[in-house]
This record gives structure tokens, sequence and C-alpha cells, in this order.
């Protein structure tokens, strides 16, 4: 019942007579007999916007929305400032294609030229492209980056985001890549091992800096290891830890990705979210996607536009670095423009809640029972362990409306704080502990 | 215009996070950050007007026609947005408790249902973000396929020349190497090359129906038949799906996997270049090679599960939510006649224009019947005036309409590719007809004017070469701001 298409049946029958055809069906009449549709589409009735966005809701209501929330492991409730959201909502950011018409497109390119400045600043490094889908295929795409004709071997720390872990793995299975998974001892990479397996065939190595359980890994010592067998170094971020803790290109990554939701974009369920890549300048040529560049008009004004389009599909097709078109352009609007109302001293002081906050939960989870599992500096995820019923704890968890960390077993669990987790609401999920403990 | 970093000034910023919140410092020691980063400090009113200035200089759908062939760029209904912003789905962990997601599963799992329907497919995954994202995952799924047969040999992806780039760039990234198939006198695909290129190597075919001069394939059961015969497997880009929904299905057509563009077709928003979604779709014997996780409608309740043999993942969790929402809102709101009436009336648009330009521009293969898109060639104009088609779309940014896309396909020289969509009015199409004549009457009047356009735009025509040549990918004077 609802429709857009403004014309209406009259005009459409003038229309078809106009062009020499009587009717809808002669104009199909080309589209051979044995494939054409006999009847219609086996689909509900159209219904009017009132009636669909109350079809919708009900269907949403479905959903439990937590007041509290104390999970992380890849998808992050940071706050969003109203000013993120008021610019976001434009029509034009939000209706607007890739910008190929860089004429009227100067808005868009701007902004991703911006984007690109500010996440090569937050990771230190050169040079950033204009995103990608997410975290995980970023990670994927960068090992992709390192392939050499006589390195084909990607090593892959264990504690990273395991769903990261299965999007290299696949992207592995795409394209040939050895991957060999690098163990852990005591959460964080076996830096022995790593030494003893890395060599002249090894194209890179991927760590998560702080890693899926929360800790911070001993990047530039790896770093070093893996500088000196000629391989690239990748580091998977969390962009708000940044604000307070090493860069990648200070722990001595060739390529820094991360998943960019924390940066202004709601939980959403796990998408859309945003991936972000950077890089040295020496491997700009091999980064996948696109990439804006400052250049000039005819008339020598300041322009922005889609540049080293040589490396993409549509001017090199089977020989393109990548198959990557639309990314996640107007995430990486959201998320340039969280930064710019962030400032630095914005980021280092939500990194730093994020960090002191977590540190604060997990002394007083340790007082009610719950040890930390892996005694080394963490960021704002921590894992437990307890002998604690889960079952029972989160029971009551949920009648509180607080989403506990993540279960990783029977024992362990994965918790998150960030800035958003105010002292009450720490001490409500502590108290509810303290009343499952007794 | 400047940029926020030339905008900054030291000291200036939001206030958004108190100072202290009154817990324990913690030290991180080696692992502090030595150098901050350089974000731009600037008010919340002068970030407010920068973005302001710079949606000013942004050409969305909402400012004028857009016939971007290939892109679909419809209107872009109010209610989808509202919908995908409800805090009871913006607000979701995706790692929450089963029970606390049902709503998001059902979201999941109807639109699965009718896109099946419209398609002709079994079983769809969400989690391709884009359109080249679903094209790697279906890719993937004939790779697994074959992988589970040990058949091991076939290397070759077949693809027409009047191809998406994305689609030998796919084939690549999965190792395939692409054969090419020249197209016939007629648009189509040739098929006694055709024939002639398949054997026991054969890993698949990939194909758009209509293709991307906008021309449906009448020998479309011929083809995948050829494809079937040889062992291999039948992707159908569904880049042009607008101008068949109701009409015909690429399941009926011999397709075994297909994926979609919903920031096309169902009207989800382009957002400036994604995010998009790209769902990637299947028969039945292909869905234990989905990726993990996949939504299975129990009777009391959604769950996921693992596929058997999936291949695994594309992306973390369960792709592009949000734009999932949106097009189901939209689904929904068309219901089955509407859905049938987008394309009846996209195919209209189409040829409404395509025959009232016949007159004025050269439109090869305009003797046929076009479906969603038709593509006019500049070559002669290119070769006796010297006159391209670079310039006949820069000229219509003066009068305000976004250009058609340029150069592609590949097999029409000085190509502009022109899709209206369903979404236009009559008054709309009859004055850019106007306007296409216009301009083309100016070839011989004022080449000139159309050397130098655009002329009333924010900048004008770009040094490229110089944007490729003399890198300069991010701000780096911060001394001088």
């Amino acid at each position: 019942m609802g429709s857009y298409i403004p014309t209406t049946k009259k005009e459409q029958l003038e229309m078809l007579k106009t062009i020499g055809y009587a009717s809808f069906d002669e104009l199909f009449s080309h589209i051979p007999q044995d494939v054409i549709l006999k009847e219609t589409l086996d689909l509900p009735s159209g219904l009017s916007e009132i009636e669909v966005q109350q079809t919708i809701k009900e269907i949403a209501n479905k959903n439990k929305v937590y007041q509290h929330i104390f999970r992380g492991a890849g998808s992050y409730n940071h706050y969003i400032p109203s000013i993120v959201k008021s610019i976001a909502s434009k029509e034009e950011f939000l209706t607007a294609y890739t910008p190929y018409q860089a004429e009227i497109s100067q808005g868009i390119l701007q902004s991703i030229f911006e984007f690109q400045t500010m996440i090569s600043e937050l990771t230190g490094m050169d040079v950033a492209n204009a995103s990608v889908y997410d975290g995980a295929s970023a990670a994927a795409e960068a090992i992709g980056m390192c392939r050499e004709k006589r390195r084909n071997k990607a090593y892959i720390a264990s504690t990273i985001h395991p769903d990261v872990l299965d999007t290299i793995k696949t992207y592995a299975y795409a394209n040939g890549i050895e991957i060999i998974i690098i163990d852990e001892v005591n959460g964080k990479v076996d830096i022995e091992t790593l030494k003893s397996s890395v060599d002249k065939e090894t194209a890179c190595f991927y760590l998560q800096q702080p890693n899926f359980y929360g800790i911070l890994e001993d990047a530039s010592q790896i770093s070093t290891i893996i500088h000196e067998c000629g391989a690239k170094f990748i580091i998977g971020c969390h962009p708000i830890s940044l604000g307070s803790i090493q860069s990648p290109r200070e722990s001595g990554a060739d390529i820094a990705v991360g998943e960019g939701q924390p940066l202004g974009i709601p939980i959403s369920f796990g998408g859309p979210y945003l991936g972000f890549m950077a890089t040295t300048n020496q491997m700009v040529r091999k980064l996948p996607g696109r990439i804006v560049g400052e250049s000039v008009d005819i008339d020598g004004k300041r322009a922005f536009v889609l540049t080293l389009q040589a490396r993409e599909q549509h001017i090199r097709r089977e020989k393109a670095s990548s198959n990557i078109c639309s990314n996640q352009a107007y995430q990486a609007l959201i998320a340039s423009i969280y930064m710019a109302t962030l400032g630095a001293r914005g980021l280092e002081k939500v990194a730093n809640q994020c960090l002191n906050k977590a540190h604060y939960l997990q002394k007083k989870l340790e007082e009610l029972g719950f040890r930390l599992v892996y005694d080394a500096p963490f960021f704002n995820e921590f894992v437990t362990e307890s002998t604690i019923r889960h079952k029972e704890l989160f029971n009551r968890l949920e009648d509180l409306s607080i989403l506990g960390g993540l279960p990783l077993d029977e024992h362990r669990i994965l918790w998150c704080v960030t800035e958003q987790n105010s002292k009450a609401s720490i001490d409500l999920l502590l108290q509810a502990i303290t009343e499952v403990s007794k | 215009m400047k940029l926020l970093f030339e905008k900054s000034v030291q000291g200036r910023g939001c206030d958004i996070f108190p100072d202290d919140c009154g817990f324990e410092q913690i030290d991180l020691g080696t692992f502090k950050r030595k150098q901050a980063p350089h974000l731009p400090e600037i008010s919340e009113s002068e970030l407010s007007r920068h973005y302001s200035e710079l949606a000013k200089r942004t050409y969305g759908v909402n400012n004028g026609f857009y016939p971007l062939g290939s892109c679909t760029m419809k209107y872009n209904p109010k209610v989808n947005e509202a919908m995908a912003n409800l805090e009871t789905f913006t607000q979701i962990h995706p790692l929450q408790p089963i029970e606390s997601i049902q709503g998001c599963l059902e979201i999941l799992s109807k639109a699965s249902k009718y896109l099946c329907e419209i398609t002709g497919m079994d079983a769809m995954t969400f989690q391709p973000a884009a359109g080249a994202h679903g094209e790697f995952t279906g890719l993937l799924l004939i790779k697994a396929y074959h992988d589970s047969r040990n058949d091991h040999l076939r290397n070759k992806i077949i693809i027409p020349d009047a191809a998406h780039g994305t689609n030998p760039a796919t084939a690549n990234m999965l190792g395939y190497q692409v054969i090419t198939i020249p197209s016939n006198q007629n648009g189509g695909v040739d098929i006694e090359k055709l024939k002639a290129a398949v054997g026991d190597d054969t890993a698949g075919l990939m194909l758009t129906n209509p293709n991307t001069i906008g021309l449906f394939d009448e020998n479309i059961l011929e083809i995948t038949e050829i494809i079937h015969q040889v062992g291999g497997l039948n992707y159908y880009d569904g880049a042009n799906l607008n101008a068949i929904m109701g009409i015909v299905k690429p399941g009926d057509m011999g397709f075994d996997i297909i994926h979609l563009n919903l920031h096309k077709t169902f009207s989800t928003p382009h957002g400036g270049g994604g995010a998009g979604s790209g769902p990637c779709g299947c028969k039945e014997f292909l869905t234990s090679f989905l990726p993990k996780p996949i939504v299975i409608n129990n009777d009391e309740c959604f769950t996921l599960e693992n596929p058997l043999q999936s291949v695994g993942k594309v992306k973390a969790f369960y792709g592009n939510f949000l734009v999932v929402v949106k097009a189901l809102t939209y689904i929904l709101t068309l219901g089955k006649e509407g859905v049938k009436e987008v394309s009846q009336n996209a195919v209209l648009n189409a040829n409404y224009m395509m025959k009232q330009l016949a007159d004025t521009y050269d439109i090869p293969y305009g003797n046929q019947t076009c479906m969603h898109e038709f593509v006019i060639s500049l070559a002669k104009e290119k070769h006796d005036l010297g006159i391209s088609a670079m310039d006949i779309a820069k000229s219509l940014l003066d009068h305000g309409i976004h250009p058609p896309t340029m150069y592609f396909p590949l097999i029409i020289h000085e190509a502009l590719m022109i899709e209206p969509t369903e979404t236009e009015t009559k008054e709309t199409l009859d004055e850019v007809i106007a306007i296409f004549k216009l301009v083309y009457q100016k070839i011989k009047s004022s080449p000139d004017k159309l050397h130098a356009s655009p002329i009333l735009t924010p900048i004008r025509r770009v040094d490229e070469v110089k944007a490729a040549r003399q890198l300069h990918l991010r701000y780096n004077d911060w001394d001088k701001s």
C-alpha cells in the first residue's frame, strides 16, 4: 500500500503510450515466457507508515535494552555526544553516493580527508584509508597487504577476538595465505614460541592490543622479533585506548587497524561498525579501499578527490588489490565528528575513565571471590574466575537490567567497563553479586 | 574551505566529560602513550558550522536528480531511518543472551524470508557489509562447494566483458583465473564463445541480468544451463535487481547464488559510500556452507546456529544490522504489489528517457527495450568534435544534475550510463530530457563552454594527476595551525 512512486497510474499509462507501449505487460514482453513470473510474489500486502512503524516497533520490543552494560568483547558501549547525532543526521551526508564527482562532493571528500588525518594521528601512522567494513575485515585485508612472493605465512596471536580470527581464516581460505596461530601463556602471546616460529617466509604477525582478554601485550618486544626476520607487524587496536596507551606506531607497527565502533557509533547488534586501516608511507600503495587526496582545481583552488584509483577494481579489474567499493563512509563521518568533538584531551579523559573504573571493578570483584585470571596490566577489560554459579548470578543481574560480563566458560567471565558505567552502576553490580554469593 | 585542523585553536574544545570521577588513577607505566595525537581543538558551535558548510558542498538524493547508473539512487524514505534509530535496536549488544535479542533475530529472519521470495533463493546471510563483500561471500560458497566434493581442479570463473569491475576483482581474491566472454551483437553473452570457454575447470559464472548495458539477456536459461552442464555454479550479481522484482526471479533463471545491495534496490541510503549491506543468498544445496552463524526460526523462538560446513565469518557478528532494519521496513511498506511496481516504474522511467533521447544521442542497442538503465555513447562526438562523455557529464553539473556513471561499461566507448529510478516524477524526467538535449546542442554551438564546465560548482575540474603524483593524503602542517 505504501509507495514512493510519485507518478499516478494515469501518468504511467500516458508515459507508456508516449513511448509506444500499451501496458506494463507489453513493456516486459521481451522477457522470455519460460522465466517470467506468472504469480504475484508471496509477500504480505503493503502497509501505511503508521502501520509499518507499529509492526517494526512490536518486533523491536522483543529485544531487551539493558540499563547497565558490563560487556564488551568487540562491541563497546561508549557515550555519544549529542552533536555527533545532530550533525550526522544531515540528509546530504546520509543520501549521497561515493564521491565520484568531486566538484559537487567536496563536503564528503573533505570529511574523509579529515578522517584519514585523525586516524593517522590516533594510530601514529603516516596515512589511513577512507575505511573498510569493520575491524575484522580490516585485519584480514591488512594481512593481505603483507603478502609477498616468498612470504606467504601469516602468524596470528591466539589472544585476538575470535570473530576477527574467524574472518582472517576465511579470507585466508580464499586467497591461500597460510595462517599459523601462536599460542598464549598467561593470557599473552607466547613470545618464545613466536621467536622460534617466524622465519624468512613470514609475511606478518597480527596482534590485538589490548588483546581479547583486555590485557596489554608486550608489543614493542614483539615488534623487534618480527622486524628482525623482515616481516611486517600489524596491530589491531582499540581506538579509545589510544587516548592514553602507546600508539601502534610507538609500538613499532607497520600497519594499524581496528574497530572504529567505539568512536561514536552505537552498539546496534553488531553493525554497521567501522573498520579503519593506517600504515606507513612505504606501504600506502598496498592499502585497499578508497583514499582521498588533496589537489587543486583548474583555478588553483584547494580541492579533494579520490586518488590512487589505479589500485581499484573499476580500473584494475582482476588485478585490483581488493574488491572493496562501498565502505563505511557514513560511520567514518560519525567517527570524525566524535574525534573532533573530544579532541586529544577528551579522548584521554575517556580512556582514563575506562581504565580507572575497570580497575575499581576488578579490585572490588576480587574481594568478592572473583580472582583475576591473568596477572598482567589491562585496559578496560579483564577476565575473572570464580566458583559462583553463572546461572544464579546472571539471573539476578537480569532482574536488575544489568548485562554482566561475557561468560567464557562455566567459571570465567570477561568484564568490560566504560565511562558510561557510573560509580552507582558499578556498585549496583557489586551489590547484586554480593547477594548471590551469600 | 578550511580544514578542521586549520580552525583549531589551542585550549578550545567541547566539555563532554568531567575531569575527575573520583576513582583511583591507574599508572600505565611503559604502556603510556608518549606523544598525544593532534586532534582538532574546536568549540561545539564552530564544529557545527564546519559540518553545515561541508553538507552544503555535498550532493545527496534530496538535492536533485541523481541518475548514477548501476547505483540505483532512489529516494530514501524517512520512516526507514526512524525505525533503524529505535533504541530497542541501537542499544542492543551483539553478545546479549539469546532470549534478549529475539527482536533482532526476527528482523533478520523476516528479511531473509522476503528477500528469498523476491529472488527465488532458499537461504540468506546478512553478514556481508556491501555488494563486493556479498560477491566475495558468494564465491566462497562456490569454492567451498567444489572443495566439499574434492573437485579441486575448478580454477576458472567465467565473466562477461560487460561485468562490473568487482566481479573479476572478487574472483581474483579467491585465486580464480578470470575468463572473459565477449558480448554478442545484441549486447548479451556470446553463447558460442561461452560454450567454447567452459569445461571441467569451470568453477562458475558471474553474471548480471539485466547486464550493465541495461539489457535483459533473453538466452539466460541457456547460459546458466551451459554452466550447470559442466558442473559449474551460477552466481547472480544483484546490483541491477531494481529492474526485475516481481517480474522474474534469479532463482528461476538458473542461478544458485546471489548477492543483493540493500543500499541500492531496498532504498537504505548510500551514506556517501557506505554502510551498505550485501546479503548473499543461495539455493538449498549450498546452505550448509553459509557464513556462521545463521538465524534459525524454531516454533517458539529464534536461535543462532553454525552451518555444518560453514566457510567461516566474513566479518564480526551478524552484518550491518541496522541497514537490514531499513530494508525490511521498506519491503513491509511496499508489500507484494508495491515491490513489483518499483521495478515496473524503474523500467518505464528508463525507457521513457531513452526513447526521448534517442533522436539526439547515440544509444548503442537503443533499438531494444531497456530495463532500469541505458547507456549513451559520445564516441562519435569525441572523435569528430573532441567532446567527451566527461564534458557532457561536467556540463550537467552546472544544471544541478548529478552526472550519470561515466566510462562504464567498458565495452561502450565514451559511455554515460543513466538510471533514473522509479522515484522521479514525469516533470523531472521531462525537465532533465530537455537539459540533456540542451547540453547536446552546445557540442556544436559552444564546445568551449563544455570543455570549461562546470563553472557554477564550489570547485571546478580537479587536477587528478597532481593528486596521484604528489600524494597528499592527510593534514600535516601542525606548526601553522
